[in-house]
């Protein structure tokens, strides 16, 4: 409640600390996976690592949209099971029908974005409930129509999960490329402002003219067909649909990504190269880790003390020295015995 | 915004009663829900005239009595304006821990009880004090607390829950009075529900139950009025996590221990609550209202046996009721 | 009083012209018959007392009120604005005192937010640049780059920042509401500038603010209001700062406010024989100190000395952001004081949250009931027993009990207390919602009570209740510390007036003092 000491620090941008942080982990995971006697950045590993952000990646990017409007997505994780089996089974092994399951599989995750997004914004449901509730309807459709893999993909579209340019899988390739489509859309574009302004200060948006209805519902459909695009990964990886895919916690590592990547949860600042940031560090805990042989078991636990931990030290960071009025700061007042600490 | 005034004026003639039921009724809040339970109790009982009996229904109330014990801690939570969802991986956890540490022994029954209450308090204190005074929202907490459950307990066992409950352990969650096999009988999972919620109802008529409803309602104002607003949280997720580990004693007596046990209670809580008409951010509702809820979602579960749906379909439902409730909500908000 | 707007018809057409203006609020009328005419490279000061109708008038220029009766005419030709953004399309925009801008986006992003030019479907951040950067050239402000994060500039510069957007819209006419409350003294100069500029460039400028000096540095022409009604519009030059002040506050009261017990007779008769009676009638003369203050201070006021006897009331007035509200925040432990000594009956104390303001039996009424005062949800009873339930869980019951009393002896209707058990605040008339907040301090039995603008925006039988009650709690001994932006009410019932300027003590005046002494001092005008 106090307006602290008027001394003002040199702040570092988010996004230099995010990168500043993951080369201090590359640095200390390499040497201790080296004084374990392996190498981190033997190709194989750095393929892997690279593997582990491109699925990740997909659905972080989105979820950096929704977060900075000040929204949520936890049907992320659902979605992303969802489209790999509509993908896979209206592929059905049939290379020309490839397209058709692609199209498929991002109408239907654009249509779960784009209720999400009414919900939110029509019915003035709170994203966290809106979304979740939405992620269980699709677990109980999930649940009841699939018992366990199913359809084919055709080997022409399961080079999207395998192929490789030297140590860089192609997945992770069109990973980082709509991540650059969605910087270029919060850089470039009216659209990507104007999600700022509406995660920043809703009546401000509102007063001068954005239409924020329209601004979150666009947000929630990019960030769920970026889920989609998640979705049909997996299913080239696994060559069919899996359900399961949403116990692998993606709603929960995005939402870590985007936090430590320094977009803040309450919206309004924030970037994607802050999300790919976080992915990598994500994914590079995950390689070490897997190289050193750690329990998978202990990588939820640090999950979830990560997750808490990212926000709780942004929530530091987020008040504005500036933005607090000081009249009688530590520097011009006369009588300065007593000044807190 | 005319509930209250209406419910002054509208005394008196037979027409304003009936309009003021109906306004009752539709209002979202515990009558409603009181309405949509004896509907549901209702239907099942057309389709399945045995559900009527006593046996059936106290089948019903014991397996119905772990949820009403986690509405109840929920309740605690969302009316002070915030969520708990670890519950269901701390009852999770619970039971596992149970398992393993008394491995069948009736002599360390006691012994493991206390043992998990003191976790259960360990686990609502660090969600109140990460939500209160680091200022991480409360979703985003328990959510960790989730996580950091789940694979705390698996790296601990192994993967697989391993050792088993001891019988004097189950008999909360599995036996009743009088305990003759065949007969009729009161299970001591609904005494537990019934001493619960009665001691939730004293709680909430006492100055901290005031004050926790009015930190939901303005943390400010309730701040400015002198009371710890942190602490009262606190002592909420406290108080939830408390539940859980009853709800856990419950659940374990009741279904034995498995990889999955609790998974997507924390859902079933919420639902329970937010269908009881308790809002959301806190501030308005009743213990009796989350309790009803509670009931009306286990109800609702129950018929769709009936009608032989699948349980996968579970899920879904509550997604449906949840966000039809918090918009139903929303929309009375506004007018 | 009225002046007659013909009288001394400048050249140019007007830009915006207000007829019979009137505005009313659940029955109580806020604006009635305004006329107000804006000229171009004009500036026109609205001036009147705190609840005057200043703001409302400004909300209906800018297009968030409708006007109930009268016209609008933009360049003659009538207009009604739906939306703030209809009025600002318009040409009219408005600098509300509360920052409509994204501390998180450059400068440029917040002045064309809504309107970034396009190049090819992209926004055109080079245009976006230059254009902010023209703007900013032509109005002098060589301090600001376009691509600076708001969040970054001083208050000031944000506030110019606003006024730049205002001007991106092409806007003929500007309202500021009291630009100036939230800046430094050096960071007034910047406004200053920019004002003139805008002028220069033939804006008509609607500007609102409490400051005389600003006013006469500023205004070609003021129009003052009172109680909701247009008493005066004169070229700046006509009107001496005494007619101002005068016109602004002089009304008639009498027998409005409840006299002062003994007081004014003790007050005339001097020397000897006030100390006999003193002496005689307990609680008539103020008598041991309850609150004091030395050299107290936080980060919004400092220096503060100030003594509060039992039985005594203690005004601090000053203008809005003058450092009365942070005071009320220092004593009560909200945002502590940093610097200082504090006693309470001459016990040093010291309180760093309002829990142990309260356990030292103080008692703070905000300023504003609705968000810090109230659970609006919660019935009456649960309000008024809440910082009971909050401080004092065991003696709750006990002293809860005493709620219906103390409800009855404000005034509260007796069919409020007989169901107040069931009836959410939010329900009640602002007056009884006060005498609720009221009521939540009085069961605690107060040694010392900080009112913080006790009547605003509540009726006239509520004021009668609180001004009465400030009374009774003197009698019983009670210190009680008044922070109004009301005058009338400051004169009639304050024992002693502290006038604070900019965090500091400007200076104390004796109860009774004229409005205009105390204006002056606030003013700066002294």
């Amino acid at each position: 409640m106090t307006a602290g000491t008027g001394a003002r620090r040199y702040h570092l941008g988010s996004t230099e600390i995010v990168y500043l942080a993951l080369v201090g982990i590359l640095v200390v995971a390499g040497v201790l996976v080296a004084v374990r006697g392996g190498n981190l950045f033997a190709q194989g590993n750095v393929s892997y690592m690279l593997t582990q952000t491109s699925l990740l990646g997909f659905v972080a990017v989105g979820q950096t949209l929704v977060v900075l409007c000040r929204s949520l997505d936890l049907s992320v994780g659902y979605v992303v099971a969802l489209c790999s089996l509509i993908g896979a089974t209206t592929m059905a092994g049939d290379p020309s029908r490839v397209w058709l399951g692609v199209v498929a599989a991002l109408a239907v995750a654009a249509g779960v974005g784009l209720v999400n997004g009414l919900i939110i914004s029509a019915l003035r449901v709170n994203a966290f409930i809106a979304t979740l509730g939405m992620g269980l309807i699709v677990k109980g459709f999930l649940d009841t129509r699939f018992k366990g893999p199913e359809g084919e993909v055709p080997f022409a579209f399961q080079t999207f999960g395998y192929t490789r340019i030297g140590p860089v899988p192609v997945s992770t390739i069109v990973m980082l490329l709509v991540a650059a489509a969605a910087f270029v859309l919060l850089t470039r574009t009216r659209a990507g402002y104007h999600m700022f302004a509406v995660g920043g200060n809703l009546d401000v948006a509102r007063l001068s003219g954005v239409r924020t209805g329209r601004t979150l519902v666009l947000a929630h459909v990019l960030c769920s067909l970026c889920a989609g695009v998640a979705g049909l990964l997996i299913a080239a990886r696994f060559g069919t649909g899996n359900a399961l895919v949403y116990s692998y916690g993606l709603d929960l590592d995005s939402i870590a990504a985007v936090v430590l990547g320094g977009t803040l949860l309450f919206g309004g600042r924030g970037s994607v190269i802050g999300t790919v940031g976080g992915v990598a560090i994500l994914a590079v805990l995950d390689t070490a880790f897997n190289v050193l042989d750690v329990n998978p078991f202990f990588k939820d636990v640090l999950r979830g003390v990560i997750i808490i931990a990212a926000v709780a030290l942004y929530a530091r960071r987020q008040i504005d020295p500036a933005s607090r009025r000081v009249r009688f700061g530590a520097k011009g007042s006369a009588s300065r015995g007593g000044d807190v600490a | 915004m005319t509930t209250g005034l209406s419910q002054e004026t509208a005394q008196g003639t037979a027409r304003g009663t009936a309009r003021q039921w109906r306004e009752r009724l539709l209002s979202g809040g515990s009558w409603t829900v009181l309405a949509l339970l004896v509907v549901v109790l209702v239907v099942i009982v057309v389709i399945n005239p045995s559900f009527a009996e006593p046996v059936s229904l106290m089948a019903f109330a014991k397996k119905a009595a772990p949820l009403v014990v986690l509405a109840v801690g929920q309740y605690f939570v969302i009316v002070s304006g915030e969520f708990d969802l670890s519950v269901g991986s701390l009852v999770g956890a619970q039971v596992v821990i149970a398992a393993r540490l008394m491995d069948g022994d009736e002599a360390l029954t006691w012994p493991v009880l206390a043992l998990m209450l003191v976790f259960g308090l360990l686990v609502g204190l660090v969600n109140g004090l990460v939500t209160t005074l680091l200022r991480v929202p409360s979703f985003i907490t328990t959510l960790g607390m989730m996580l950091v459950l789940f694979g705390a307990i698996r790296l601990w066992t192994g993967g697989a829950p391993t050792g088993a409950l001891s019988e004097s352990f189950r008999v909360l969650g599995r036996k009743g009075f009088p305990d003759v096999p065949g007969q009729f009988q009161v299970p001591y999972a609904l005494l537990v529900a019934l001493v619960v919620v009665g001691f939730a109802v004293l709680l909430m008529r006492r100055p901290f139950g005031r004050s926790l409803v009015a930190a939901g309602d303005n943390a400010v104002a309730t701040a400015y009025s002198g009371a710890p607003v942190w602490w009262l949280r606190t002592r909420a997720f406290l108080l939830s996590s408390l539940l859980a580990t009853v709800a856990a004693v419950l659940i374990g007596g009741f279904a034995g221990v498995t990889a999955q046990v609790g998974q997507g209670l924390e859902f079933m809580a919420i639902t329970a609550v937010v269908l009881g008409g308790v809002a959301l951010g806190g501030g308005r509702g009743t213990v009796v209202a989350a309790m009803v809820g509670a009931l009306a979602l286990e109800a609702l579960f129950t018929l769709f046996n009936q009608l032989a749906l699948p349980s996968t379909i579970r899920p879904a439902v509550q997604g449906v009721i949840i966000i039809v409730a918090v918009a139903y909500a929303a929309r009375r908000r506004r007018t | 009083m009225r002046a007659d707007d013909d009288a001394h018809t400048p050249v140019p057409d007007p830009v915006l012209r207000l007829r019979g203006v009137g505005k009313e609020f659940f029955g109580t009328s806020v604006l009635r018959e305004i006329d107000l005419t804006l000229f171009p490279g004009q500036v026109h000061a609205l001036v009147g007392e705190n609840g005057a109708g200043k703001s409302t008038l400004m909300k209906v220029v800018a297009g968030v009120h409708r006007p109930d009766t009268g016209t609008i005419e933009l360049d003659g030709a009538p207009v009604s604005f739906a939306t703030p953004l209809d009025a600002q399309r318009a040409g009219v925009a408005t600098v509300f005192q509360e920052f409509n801008l994204l501390p998180d986006r450059s400068v440029a992003e917040n002045v064309y937010l809504g309107r970034e030019p396009l190049r090819r479907g992209m926004v055109d951040r080079r245009r976006l640049h230059a254009d902010t950067s023209r703007l900013l050239d032509d109005l002098g402000l060589t301090s600001i780059t376009p691509w600076t994060r708001v969040g970054s500039l001083s208050v000031a510069q944000q506030q110019v920042v606003e006024i730049v957007k205002a001007v991106s819209y092409d806007a003929r006419i500007i309202s500021m509401d009291e630009p100036t409350a939230a800046l430094a003294e050096q960071e007034v100069a910047l406004l200053y500038e920019l004002v003139g500029r805008l002028r220069d460039r033939g804006v008509a400028i609607l500007y609102v603010s409490h400051r005389l000096q600003e006013i006469y540095d500023l205004a070609d022409t003021i129009t003052v209001l009172k109680d909701g009604n247009h008493m005066l519009t004169a070229p700046a030059a006509e009107v001496s700062p005494d007619r101002l002040v005068r016109t602004m506050v002089g009304r008639d009261f009498a027998g409005f406010f409840p006299d002062k017990p003994a007081d004014t007779v003790s007050g005339e008769l001097s020397g000897e024989l006030s100390g006999e009676l003193s002496g005689e009638v307990a609680g008539e003369v103020p008598g041991e100190v309850r609150l004091a203050l030395e050299g107290a201070g936080n980060s919004m006021v400092d220096g503060i000395d100030l003594e509060v006897r039992a039985g005594e009331i203690v005004a601090l007035a000053g203008l809005q952001g003058s450092g009365r509200t942070e005071i009320a925040h220092g004593v009560f432990g909200i945002a502590p004081f940093t610097r200082g000594r504090m006693t309470v009956d001459g016990q040093p104390v010291r309180v760093r949250t309002p829990r142990q303001g309260v356990r030292h039996r103080l008692a703070l009424v905000t300023e504003d009931r609705k968000s810090e005062g109230l659970a609006l949800g919660q019935s009456v009873l649960a309000n008024a027993r809440l910082v009971l339930d909050a401080v004092l869980p065991r003696a709750s019951d006990r002293r809860a009990r005493g709620v219906p009393g103390v409800l009855r002896s404000l005034a509260v209707p007796a069919s409020t207390v007989a169901s107040a058990r069931d009836v959410e605040v939010q329900y009640l008339s602002g007056g009884n919602q006060q005498k609720v907040v009221l009521a939540k301090w009085l069961v605690t039995e107060p040694r010392v009570i900080v009112l913080d603008e006790p009547t605003r925006g509540i009726d006239v039988g509520a004021k009668r209740a609180v001004y009465d009650l400030m009374r009774t709690l003197t009698a019983e001994g009670t210190a009680v510390l008044l922070i109004s932006s009301e005058l009338p009410e400051v004169v009639a019932m304050a024992d002693r007036v502290l006038v604070l300027r900019d965090g500091r003590v400007a200076g104390e005046l004796p109860g009774g003092s004229d409005e205009e002494t105390i204006m002056a001092l606030a003013t700066g005008a002294a």
